[in-house]
């Protein structure tokens, strides 16, 4: 199964088991999903429950608060996360403070998911990584899975949650990543990163399509007499901190890998967290290996990413260092 | 057929008119429309009255007189320094409780700055709704919001932001929800004229119309956004032929008359309820007071105005109109008066004798549970506070 079929599967499995799941989002229903995410779920469910919306961002995630509030448990499609931003408003003022704002009598527990990242030749408006707007808002729980299986089980979590989830699934491993998936329900906790590669000299810290090029960086790493720990975080909040620290108090060396621009990217606040903590166990400096603080460009994509290359340079400075 | 039948009379009309006077003549195609009042401003009945009885008619009545005293004390609490801000419906106390009079207890109300009062119709205690005004322990919101900010789940009336039009939105996507259900439930949502300009109530109408769903839309066009006058928020005639982009229907009435309010707004509810969907009411109203305790209204709008609009005040009118019907005396309206005004006095008192809410509740309800950083800065500022005693915090 690929990492989009992944998605299908979970939401297909929670529209049959629970009536009050509905997905709603430009081109879901009929169409089925530009990324085909929502597949056959018009076919299985019918359109009161796979809902084709107008072209209005603010009004998919506003309405489905309206329906999350009254007890439905809605899982609204943002078409690509750069698109997100018309409902900036519904998500950042509403969403996330409602609980808190009502003294907890009203709340709505709803997934938003949303392909994220480059990758695609999509240019500014099809690539970027806005996961830190949703960090930085307290009321919001932010997953971004790198392979199917997690993609299955944190979407499932996700929906049966009785929080607001941000889901910002990896669009340029959609069918690139593929795995064994069981075809039956079952979750991956929400806040529990996965250990991907264990190992003495460097931790490295990503999520999403970057874990794979960490991934090849860390394997490389190796030829060269250098032991690194990968870490792939899944859920970004709550973040998973014992996990890191407990990590990087092994190893002494910490490189994070994010897409999004570095200036208040989230590996500043991992750094400074592992400072807070383990400060005396590090033996060098905490490297960021990220998008620039650049818009996403169109033809140096490759460039401005955070490509296998740029972090193994990374990890073998550190592992030399001090 | 069909189709040749649309060509041709498509073909007749382009025959009539040119591309430039189409054009211009355009915005005057829309009828003029009427607006819908049952009691002038005398008192006198002048349109068909809506089917109530006496009890109910007291009963708004009870609840307009009562919001009214509450809203004069609390904006003097707010001149003595006693409370941060309010934000008062004085004058516009038709709108909201004609709205509530007509909807059933289970419908939702998505209520903007003024509609507070609706949670009050359908009896929540007063008491308790002076302490969202204080923000203390006895708030159901626990001094999360502003004063006037009200919500109650257990009266269907829903957490409002401030952000401008958020909530019209949300009223679709529970009407959505209670379409769904096949529940026999309507979501009313608020709004003031100013929240017409913002892009959420495009989209709310737009998918409303589309969705086709049981919501009904209350804009309480009360002439002035702050300082911003409707006639510099919108070059529309009027605010309620915007919905007819939107395929809605929609009236236009007389919202200082309480029961010309509950007239339509019981049509329209009837008419969610028949599955024939949304509709979109424009209220007229005027803001006598200033928009909230912040601003002072004589720097923008001339005070001329205000008095044109105190002769159409909709409590005095209601008043005029029950003790023509028989249903009051003027005697025992005086003695309600001063019972309502003493009810307020005493909540206001038990109200502000309350302690302010814990300290370590600052963390609870961001999530359904504490994740494991909430509770650690939860601990950090109960060690500060342990450790300061509370002039040095």
């Amino acid at each position: 199964m690929n990492l989009i079929e992944a998605v299908n599967s979970a939401l297909s499995l929670e529209m049959a088991a629970d009536d009050r799941v509905v997905v709603l989002g430009e081109d879901v229903g009929k169409f089925g999903g530009v990324f085909r995410a929502t597949k056959g779920l018009y076919e299985a469910f019918g359109p009161e429950r796979s809902i084709d919306t107008p072209l209005a961002e603010g009004g998919i995630i506003g309405a489905a608060i309206g329906m999350a509030m009254y007890g439905l448990r809605p899982v609204a499609e943002i078409q690509f996360s750069d698109f997100i931003f018309p409902g900036f408003d519904q998500i950042v003022s509403e969403l996330a403070k409602l609980r808190y704002r009502s003294g907890g009598d009203y709340a709505a527990p709803m997934v938003i998911r949303t392909p994220v990242g480059g990758g695609i030749r999509g240019g500014h408006y099809h690539s970027q990584s806005p996961e830190t707007y949703f960090l930085h808002t307290p009321g919001l729980k932010v997953v971004c899975p790198s392979n199917p299986y997690d993609a299955k089980g944190l979407l499932i979590s996700a929906i049966r949650d009785e929080d607001p989830v941000m889901f910002f699934e990896p669009k340029r491993i959609y069918r690139a990543a593929r795995g064994e998936v069981p075809s039956e329900s079952y979750t991956v906790p929400l806040g529990k990163a996965a250990t991907l590669r264990t190992g003495k000299d460097v931790t490295v810290i990503s999520w999403g399509a970057m874990v794979h090029e960490a991934s090849l960086a860390c394997e490389s790493a190796a030829k060269e007499g250098v032991d690194a720990e990968l870490i792939d975080l899944r859920t970004l909040l709550p973040l998973d901190v014992e996990t890191l620290i407990e990590s990087v108090k092994k190893t002494g060396r910490m490189v994070v890998v994010h897409e999004a621009p570095r200036t208040c990217g989230f590996a500043g606040e991992l750094i400074t967290l592992t400072l807070e903590r383990a400060f005396y166990h590090l033996q060098a400096q905490p490297r960021r290996v990220t998008g620039f603080d650049t818009p996403f460009p169109y033809t140096l994509e490759d460039e401005y990413l955070p490509l296998a290359p740029r972090i193994l340079s990374s990890i073998l400075e550190i592992a030399h260092e001090g | 057929m069909a189709k040749a039948a649309a060509a041709k009379s498509s073909t007749k009309r382009k025959s009539k008119r040119s591309a430039s006077e189409r054009i211009a003549q355009s915005p005057f195609d829309l009828p003029e429309i009427p607006l819908h009042q049952v009691i002038d401003p005398s008192g006198k009945a002048v349109g068909v009255l809506p089917k109530t009885d006496r009890a109910l008619r007291l009963r708004m009545y009870r609840t307009m007189q009562l919001i009214r005293l509450l809203d004069e004390r609390m904006m003097i609490l707010q001149r003595q320094g006693r409370i941060g801000f309010y934000g008062a419906c004085t004058g516009q106390e038709a709108a909201p409780v004609g709205t509530v009079a007509a909807l059933e207890d289970r419908d939702w109300i998505f209520p903007a700055l003024r509609e507070g009062v609706t949670m009050l119709y359908r009896g929540f205690d007063l008491e308790t709704y002076v302490c969202q005004v204080f923000g203390n322990s006895g708030d159901v919101l626990k001094g999360r919001q502003m004063p006037s900010h009200y919500a109650s789940k257990s009266v269907n009336v829903v957490s409002w932001g401030s952000c401008i039009g958020t909530q019209i939105p949300q009223a679709v996507g529970a009407a959505m929800a209670a379409k769904y259900k096949k529940d026999d439930v309507v979501a009313a949502a608020f709004m003031g004229d100013g929240a017409t300009s913002e892009g959420d109530f495009h989209t709310a109408l737009n998918f409303a119309g589309v969705f086709q769903v049981p919501a009904l839309f209350l804009c309480q066009n009360n002439h002035w956004s702050i300082s911003i006058p409707t006639a510099k928020q919108t070059a529309s005639r009027t605010i309620a032929e915007k919905a007819v982009a939107y395929g809605l229907p929609y009236a236009r009435v007389d919202g200082n008359d309480v029961l010309a309010v509950y007239g339509a707004v019981k049509e329209a509810r009837e008419r969610a309820a028949r599955g024939e969907g949304a509709t979109f009411l424009e209220l007229l109203t005027y803001r006598i007071g200033a928009h909230s305790s912040s601003d002072d209204p004589r720097v923008y709008r001339d005070e001329a105005e205000v008095e044109v609009w105190k002769a159409r005040d909709p409590l005095a009118r209601y008043r005029k109109f029950l003790i023509e019907e028989g249903d009051l005396s003027a005697k025992e309206d005086e003695r309600q008066r001063t019972e309502l005004n003493e009810t307020v006095l005493e909540a206001v008192k038990r109200a502000e004798a309350r302690p302010l809410p814990p300290a370590e509740s600052l963390f609870d309800d961001v999530y359904a549970e504490r994740p494991w950083h909430l509770e650690a800065q939860r601990t950090e500022l109960l060690e500060h506070l342990a450790s300061h005693p509370k002039k040095e915090r």
